[in-house]
């Protein structure tokens, strides 16, 4: 289902803070929409996203109705040791989904 | 022709009145501040410290850029805990709730949102010393989000 877009910098110096950015593809309906009928459209959004660095989170986001369609996210993070950052969010359905990212530290 | 005037009159009153119901219901100050305190709790709301990066004009309410920058140290003995993001005069007063660690490096963190109308913004860290500071802004929104039909 929903397919992310990642940016986290290949190589980084030890102790050096970099940028990562996630762009995940989903409709995030906001539940105060309409449809031709005059029913309402059921809300279906990511409402949580992780990201954990070899295993220790180091960023987390509860999201609301209020961001918007494929929902972006940027933020930093201490490059401390070579590994992988992986990321997990979950849905209204309860459906969780993961990506992850290497980062080589120097 | 005074007629033919006046069926016009009501039928322009009528359809004002059919779209009325289409209007978003809208949160008001004090659903934003039960919502805030939910947050914070007591701890008194000081301003400073935060940098809330809002566009004072936005054309289209369906994704606007927002970045949100807290000044101090990313320490364990010193770091900010969490950053809390509000509009105002949206349905829901929330917007997004981030999670941080002295692992972060830098307070920072960007996302795009979605606004209904024109509307005051507000950010506000909680430290690891349990103090919460704030920032807000403006913006004007010319096209609104959450009304469109499919």
């Amino acid at each position: 289902m929903a397919r992310p877009l990642i940016n986290v910098p290949a190589k980084a110096k030890k102790g050096e803070v970099v940028d990562i950015k996630i762009l995940i593809s989903h409709p995030m309906e906001s539940g105060q929409r309409r449809d031709n009928s005059g029913q309402p459209i059921a809300r279906d959004i990511i409402n949580l996203l992780v990201c954990t660095y070899n295993d220790t989170e180091v960023f987390r986001a509860e999201l609301f109705p209020a961001i918007a369609a494929n929902p972006f996210l940027s933020f930093c993070t201490v490059a401390t040791e070579t590994g992988t950052l992986k990321f997990t969010w979950t849905d209204d359905h309860g459906t969780v989904d993961t990506a992850t990212a290497p980062i080589e530290v120097t | 022709m005074t007629r033919l005037y006046r069926r016009r009159d009501v039928l322009a009153t009528a359809a004002g009145g059919a779209l009325l119901p289409l209007v978003p219901a809208q949160a008001t100050p004090d659903t934003m501040a039960a919502a805030i305190k939910e947050v914070v709790g007591t701890a008194p709301l000081k301003p400073g410290k935060v940098k809330l990066d809002l566009p004072p004009l936005a054309e289209n309410g369906n994704a606007v850029s927002v970045s949100v920058t807290v000044d101090n140290p990313m320490t364990e003995a010193n770091h900010v805990r969490s950053i809390h993001l509000f509009a105002e005069s949206n349905p829901l007063p929330n917007v997004v709730h981030v999670t941080l660690g002295p692992r972060a490096g830098r307070a920072f963190f960007a996302t795009r949102m979605r606004l209904s109308t024109s509307q005051k913004v507000i950010a506000i860290a909680k430290l690891s010393d349990g103090t919460c500071w704030t920032d807000s802004a403006q913006i004007v929104v010319t096209l609104a989000a959450c009304i469109e039909d499919l």
